[in-house]
C-alpha cells in the first residue's frame, strides 16, 4: 500500500558470542534483517536474550564473529577501530538506559560534546546544541550539571545529544527503564516525533510492552535467535 | 578544548578526595624539599671550601697538635704564598646547646686567607690591635644579640678555664654559601695563657692554612710540606681545604645516605598514594570513558584525560608543597642556624620536586589509562549503573 522505502540497515548472517576464560558463550545465531529509512523499530526480548548485543553491533561499538551489517553504504564489519569511531561519530546517536551524560559538564556542554569531533565552528556548536535542547524542551536547564536533572531532564538531554549531529540511526537501549511512568511517556512521546516529524530511523531495545507499543515494527529476540514475526505492529 | 575542561573538572570533582590527595602530596614535596635542602646545607661547607686552600694538620690525627716552629719552615717551601695557623678552641658558650665553631687564628694572616670573610676597616684594626678581641658571624652575632664592645665568656672544655673576649668586628659572607657563624680569636692569647698554666702545651697549633700561588701548585705544595717534616717528631698531612672538610664530616656520611634515601622513600609512599587515587577515579569514570568513546573519541583523548587529572591534581600539591618549602626552610635554618649555616632551597631542589612530581602523575597515570583504553566500548557501558 505504501511505496517502497529504502533499506538503510541491512544484517545478514549475524554471529556473535563472548569468550570468558576458555568459555565460550554463544549469544546471537544467523541473524538476518532489514531496516527500512525512516522506521522505528522495537526489538523485544526477554532479559539476556541477546538484545543489547544485537543493537551494540549494528551500532558500531562492538565487533560481530561472522556476518555482515550494512548501514547506509558502508558494510560497517569491515571497518579498522578507527575508522568505526569516526563513522560512529557521523552516523549513530545513541541514548541509553542510564543516559550516560558527562557529569562534569553543563547541559549545554554535553549535547555540544560529539560536534567537538566536527568541523563546526565554536559559534555553530553552540547554536546546534541550543537547538537540539530547544527540541526537547530544555532550553532553560542548558547551564544546569547532570546531578540537578531528574532522570526524565537527564535523558531528554540525552537524546539532544544524540541527535545534535542529525546521525543516520539513532539506537536506544531501554531508554525508559529507569524511568518512571509519566517521565517515559515523555520520552518515548519525544521519539515518536522525531521519527515522524524528522524521519529519523529509531531502533529501540526494551522489554516493556508499553514502550514497544510506541514503535511502528516489532521484532522478537529469544535466546539469540531472531522470531519470524515480520508483523506490522499492532499497537 | 572541551578535552581540557572535562580533565580540569574532574581532578576537582570529588573534591574531598582530590583535597587529601593534593594535601599528601603538598606534604611530600615539602618534606622532600626540605631533606633535599639539610642535605645541601650539609655539603654547602664543603662546597665553600676552597681548592686552592691547603690545610696541613698531624699526620696521626687531627686531634694532636704540631709545632709554631713549622711556620717558618713551611713559609720556606717554593709555591707556598702565606701561612696561617690556628687552633680548634671548642669552648662553651654559657650551655652546650649553644654550639657554634670556635677556634683561635693568626688574625692577620688569616683575614687574608679568608677573603670571603668581609670586615670592615675599622673593624679589622680593632681586631688586631686587641689581643682579646674576636670576631663573630653576622648570624652569630645576631643569633645572642652581641653588640661591638661587649664581653662574651666561653668555658673552655680543650684548654680549662673561663675566658673573656671582647667583640671587635662582624664579619659577613661575601657569598651566599660563606659560613657566618664562626667565632675567632688571637692565638696568642692561647698561648701566651699556656704558657703560664701549662707550658708543655704552649707553642702549639693544631692546623696550618696555607694558600699557593698557583692553584695548579697545590698538589706539589702539599707534598712538600709532608716532605719537609717526613721523620720528625710531628709528621704532617697536608691536603686541598675541600677534602679536609670532606674528611670532617665523612663520619656523618652515613647520615647524610639515609637521609636521601628517606626522601626518595618518601616520593615512593606518595606515589603509591596518588597511584590509588587514580585507579579509584578512572575506575568510577569507566563509563564516562566508554560513553566517548562510542561518540568517537580515540584513546589519544582518553590518555590526555587520565594523564592530565594526574598532572593537574600533583602539580597543584607540588606547588603548594614548593611555597611550602621557603617559610619552612626559613625557619628551620633559623633555628638551626649553627648546624647549617647555609640553609637555602637551592633551584635544583625545586627542579628535583617539579621532575617527582611529574614522575609520579606519570606513574599514577599510566595502569589506568591502560585499562580505560584497552576495555571495549560495550564492557565499559554494561559497567554503568
Ligand atoms: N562481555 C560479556 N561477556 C560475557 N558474556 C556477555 C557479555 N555481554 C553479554 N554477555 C551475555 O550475553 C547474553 C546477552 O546479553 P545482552 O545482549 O546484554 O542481553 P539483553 O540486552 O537482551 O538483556 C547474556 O547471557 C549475557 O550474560
Ligand atoms: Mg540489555
Amino acid at each position: 500500500m505504501e511505496e517502497q522505502k529504502r533499506i538503510i540497515v541491512e544484517i545478514r548472517n549475524l554471529y556473535k558470542s563472548y569468550h570468558r576464560a576458555s568459555l565460550t558463550i554463544p549469544v546471537l545465531f544467523d541473524i538476518t534483517f532489514d531496516i527500512a529509512e525512516g522506521e522505528f523499530l522495537a526489538l523485544m526480548g526477554p532479559s539476556g536474550s541477546g538484545k543489547t548485543t544485537l543493537l551494540n553491533l549494528l551500532a558500531g561499538i562492538d565487533k560481530v564473529d561472522k556476518g555482515m551489517i550494512r548501514v547506509g553504504d558502508v558494510d560497517i564489519t569491515t571497518l579498522s577501530e578507527t575508522q568505526l569511531a569516526h563513522w560512529r561519530a557521523n552516523n549513530v546517536g545513541f541514548i541509553f538506559q542510564f543516559y550516560n551524560l558527562i557529569p562534569v559538564l553543563k547541559a549545554i556542554e554535553n549535547v555540544e560534546l560529539p560536534l567537538h569531533l566536527t568541523s563546526l565552528s565554536k559559534r555553530q556548536r553552540r547554536d546546534h546544541a541550543e537547538m537540539a535542547l530547544q527540541m526537547v524542551g530544555l532550553a532553560h536547564r542548558m547551564d544546569h550539571y547532570p546531578g540537578e536533572m531528574s532522570g526524565g531532564e537527564q535523558q531528554r538531554v540525552a537524546i539532544a545529544r544524540a541527535i545534535v549531529t542529525d546521525p543516520t540511526i539513532l539506537v536506544a537501549d531501554e531508554p525508559t527503564g529507569d524511568l518512571d511512568r509519566a517521565s517515559a511517556e515523555e520520552i518515548l512521546g519525544m521519539m515518536e516525533r522525531l521519527n515522524a516529524e524528522m524521519g529519523k530511523t529509531i531502533i529501540m531495545v526494551t522489554h516493556d510492552p508499553r514502550a514497544a507499543q510506541r514503535a511502528k515494527i516489532l521484532r522478537r529476540l529469544d535466546k539469540g535467535y531472531l522470531a519470524h514475526d515480520d508483523s506490522q505492529n499492532p499497537l | 578544548m572541551m578535552i581540557l575542561k572535562i580533565l580540569f573538572r574532574n581532578a576537582f570533582h570529588n573534591k574531598l578526595r582530590s583535597g587529601l590527595t593534593i594535601l599528601g602530596i603538598a606534604v611530600a614535596i615539602l618534606a622532600f624539599g626540605l631533606l633535599r635542602t639539610v642535605i645541601d646545607s650539609w655539603y654547602a661547607g664543603v662546597e665553600a671550601a676552597s681548592t686552592s686552600r691547603l690545610v696541613t694538620r698531624n699526620a696521626i690525627s687531627i686531634i694532636f697538635p704540631l709545632p709554631i716552629s713549622y711556620n717558618e719552615k713551611i713559609r720556606q717551601i717554593e709555591g707556598v704564598k702565606m701561612v696561617s695557623y690556628g687552633n680548634w678552641f671548642g669552648g662553651v658558650y654559657i650551655d652546650e646547646k649553644n654550639f657554634f665553631p670556635n677556634f683561635c687564628v693568626e688574625p692577620k694572616t688569616y683575614l687574608d686567607i679568608y677573603p670571603e670573610f668581609v670586615l670592615s676597616p675599622a673593624e679589622k684594626k680593632a681586631f688586631l690591635a686587641d689581643r682579646k678581641g674576636f670576631v663573630a658571624g653576622r648570624k652569630l652575632a645576631k643569633k645572642y644579640g652581641w653588640r661591638i664592645g661587649d664581653t662574651i665568656t666561653l668555658k673552655g672544655t680543650i684548654f680549662p678555664g673561663n675566658w673573656d673576649f671582647v667583640l671587635r668586628g662582624v664579619y659577613h659572607g661575601r657569598d651566599d654559601t660563606t659560613d657566618e657563624t664562626q667565632f675567632y680569636f688571637h692565638w696568642a692569647y692561647l698561648n701566651e695563657t699556656m704558657k703560664k698554666v701549662s707550658p708543655p702545651r704552649a707553642e702549639q697549633v693544631g692546623f696550618y692554612m696555607i694558600t699557593v700561588t698557583r692553584p695548579d701548585l697545590s698538589s706539589d705544595v702539599a707534598l712538600a710540606v709532608d716532605k719537609t717534616f717526613k721523620n720528625s717528631l710531628a709528621e704532617t698531612l697536608t691536603e686541598t681545604e675541600k677534602a679536609f672538610n670532606q674528611g670532617f664530616i665523612a663520619m656523618s656520611g652515613a647520615i647524610v645516605t639515609a637521609i636521601q634515601m628517606v626522601s626518595f622513600v618518601v616520593i615512593f609512599i606518595i606515589m603509591a598514594v596518588v597511584a590509588n587515587t587514580m585507579a579509584m577515579t578512572t575506575r568510577e569514570r569507566i563509563g564516562d570513558y566508554a560513553i566517548m568513546k562510542t561518540l568517537g573519541f580515540g584513546g589519544r583523548d582518553i590518555t590526555i584525560l587520565i594523564f592530565g587529572e594526574s598532572l593537574v591534581m600533583t602539580l597543584t600539591g607540588c606547588l603548594t608543597g614548593m611555597a611550602l618549602t621557603f617559610p619552612a626552610a626559613q625557619a628551620f635554618g633559623h633555628t638551626l642556624a649553627t648546624f647549617f649555616p647555609v640553609f637555602r632551597v637551592s633551584g635544583e631542589t625545586l627542579c628535583l620536586d617539579i621532575a617527582a612530581a611529574v614522575l609520579i602523575a606519570c606513574f599514577a597515570a599510566i595502569i589506568p589509562t591502560r585499562q580505560a583504553i584497552r576495555i571495549g566500548i560495550a564492557d565499559g557501558l554494561r559497567r554503568v549503573g
